[in-house]
């Protein structure tokens, strides 16, 4: 029994070792944001704030840094990201996994070889693409890419989709429905575990984007989250308190989003990984 | 009944046209382009461009500044190798189901959410000092311990700079790693477990003979994506450092060819290189995992 608990001992402060390591880093951080500018600078990164509700830091980071600008063309690129990528994705399943057509196979091929081309390699010839179409510094570029190159949420919903039985497909066939009716009101409705899925790894993956939003959108008003926090470090480096609070803002969002939906992102993350 | 069949025939290719179209443009024709500009010297605006044979391709070897990025995913190689052993062993620990355990993983899990540039700046503020600044966090910490002779320009000296940043790296993406070993460790059949527990197996028994074959694949696929992500490194170093110091990776160095330097002939052929590797790494996954694979038709 004694042995028992000294094991149990050993694993708690394994865990709270670990655990303590993925906290450190953020400590100086949060420490720093709610610091005044002559406290930031006489105090250590390690001494805590003064004052825990000053929050001025914040306000200038949301103002002058254009972070309130930020979150809006972010959530632009995500929700019509979004609504395209389910769209696209449950359409493609749809055709893919219900109809016998000739060239099937070769569009399976075609989806999985893509698989295997990561996004960062192609980037110096996509962009003379986006370049030639005139979508450079639009949004448009961004959200194409975001919907283009998005092969996984396809994967995803194929696979749920194959649990869904055809039977209810013929049962409302024979009932008249046609093709659309049938993905629109049958088909679609079902995918919503799947749906869930897709926004929450896809969400997350667009939030955290940073290379697309930098190579193609690098016009400041149409700057995204991380853009805008990225443009801190040149303006604001004599005032590192302001960008801690602006980094804070941006983890902020992140953080909710975990803590309401922890059992969903672990799902997801083994579901996206699997592909 | 024989039109519905051919009206069959072709109803999916207006649910498939989108993002076949999209697939096409966005994949395939950047694929097909890139190995065209990279056999010229093109600069990525001049409307002409002349073939200049392979001779990009001798540059990825013979140019020290390219070359030397290889070496530098050797050091995100074995920061990928340590996280994953660090990883089976706290998602080991998380499986004994102890009080609190979730508590943890979500301690442990929560960076790997978090946007790239914010991680960037925290561990810039983290590592600051011997720039006139003041010491950073991790400086501060060291001292408390009685460490103080670690201290060190963590990002400053080229002899640190990629060590630095492969912790940077692990503290990232460790928690995917968690949450994969965690979930192949809970689909092991329980009664694997009663049975051991009947025969007064220990712990390391345990782990030894029911986790670790438990766990073998996704422990070797994550061995195999790591060489892969360990060559396409970009966004925290760049974020972090511009690639100063020594910390440029490959496709740091590709993406400053292309778009700093104007040189897309020289930097296709790195793209083409990359593409190489990583379907070398994929050809070899597949073939160890063949019977795994999904079958999607």
């Amino acid at each position: 029994m004694k042995n028992r608990n000294a094991f149990k001992v050993i694993l708690y402060l394994v865990l709270t070792v670990a655990s303590f390591a993925m906290v450190f880093p953020l400590i100086p951080l949060i420490f720093a944001s709610l610091k005044g500018a002559t406290e930031f600078n006489d105090t250590g990164p390690l001494t805590p704030p003064k004052n825990w509700f000053n929050f001025h830091n914040f306000a200038v980071a949301w103002t002058q840094g254009n972070l309130a600008h930020a979150f809006f063309n972010t959530g632009i690129l995500l929700s019509v990201s979004l609504v395209g990528t389910i769209l696209i994705g449950t359409m493609t399943a749809y055709a893919l996994d219900r109809f016998d057509f000739k060239g099937k196979k070769i569009i399976v091929w075609s989806f999985l070889i893509a698989t295997l081309v990561p996004g960062v390699t192609t980037q110096v010839a996509t962009f003379q693409i986006i370049n030639k179409l005139n979508l450079y510094n639009t949004r448009l570029s961004g959200i194409l890419l975001y919907l283009g190159t998005d092969i996984i949420s396809i994967y995803i919903f194929l696979q749920f989709m194959q649990s869904i039985p055809k039977a209810l497909d013929e049962a409302a066939r024979i009932d008249g429905a046609g093709h659309f009716t049938i993905y629109f009101r049958i088909i679609l409705p079902l995918l919503r575990p799947a749906i869930a899925t897709v926004i929450i790894i896809k969400g997350i993956a667009i939030y955290n984007d940073f290379y697309t939003p930098f190579l193609y959108m690098p016009d400041p008003n149409l700057g995204t989250v991380s853009t805008s926090l990225y443009r801190f470090i040149g303006p604001f480096s004599a005032s590192w308190q302001v960008i801690c609070a602006a980094t804070f803002l941006v983890i902020l969002p992140t953080l909710v989003v975990f803590l309401a939906l922890q059992k969903y992102i672990y799902k997801g993350l083994s579901t996206g990984a699997v592909k | 009944m024989i039109k519905e069949r051919t009206k069959r025939q072709f109803i999916p290719w207006f649910y498939v046209a989108i993002p076949l179209g999209l697939l096409a443009l966005l994949t395939f024709l950047p694929v097909i382009n890139m190995f065209r500009y990279s056999v010229t010297n093109w600069d990525g605006v001049d409307p002409t461009r002349q073939y200049v044979g392979m001779s990009n391709y001798g540059k990825v070897f013979t140019d020290p500044e390219i070359f030397h990025t290889l070496f530098v995913s050797i050091y995100y190689f074995g920061g990928a190798i340590l996280q994953i052993i660090f990883a089976l062993f706290l998602a080991t620990v998380l499986s004994y189901g102890l009080r609190g355990a979730n508590f943890y993983k979500s301690l442990l899990v929560f960076p790997f959410l978090l946007n790239a540039v914010a991680v960037s700046l925290v561990f810039r503020f983290l590592f600051r000092g011997g720039d006139g600044l003041g010491p950073g966090g991790l400086d501060v910490l060291l001292q408390h311990l009685g460490l103080g002779r670690f201290v060190t320009q963590w990002t400053g000296n080229p002899h640190v700079v990629n060590f630095s940043l492969a912790g940077v790296s692990i503290w990232r993406y460790i928690g995917f790693n968690i949450v994969l070993f965690l979930g192949a460790i809970q689909s092991i059949n329980p009664e694997l477990f009663e049975a051991a527990q009947l025969d007064r197996a220990n712990r390391w028994h345990q782990f030894r003979y029911i986790i670790l074959p438990g766990i073998r694949r996704i422990t070797a696929l994550s061995v195999i994506l790591a060489v892969s992500g360990s060559i396409a490194v970009f966004d925290i170093p760049y974020i972090m450092l511009g690639g100063a110091n020594g910390s440029t990776t490959f496709v740091i160095a590709t993406v400053k060819t292309a778009f700093n330097l104007g040189r897309v002939g020289l930097a296709s052929s790195l793209a083409v290189v990359l593409l190489g590797i990583v379907l070398l790494v994929t050809f070899v996954q597949r073939t160890l995992f063949k019977d795994e694979q999904v079958d999607l038709v």
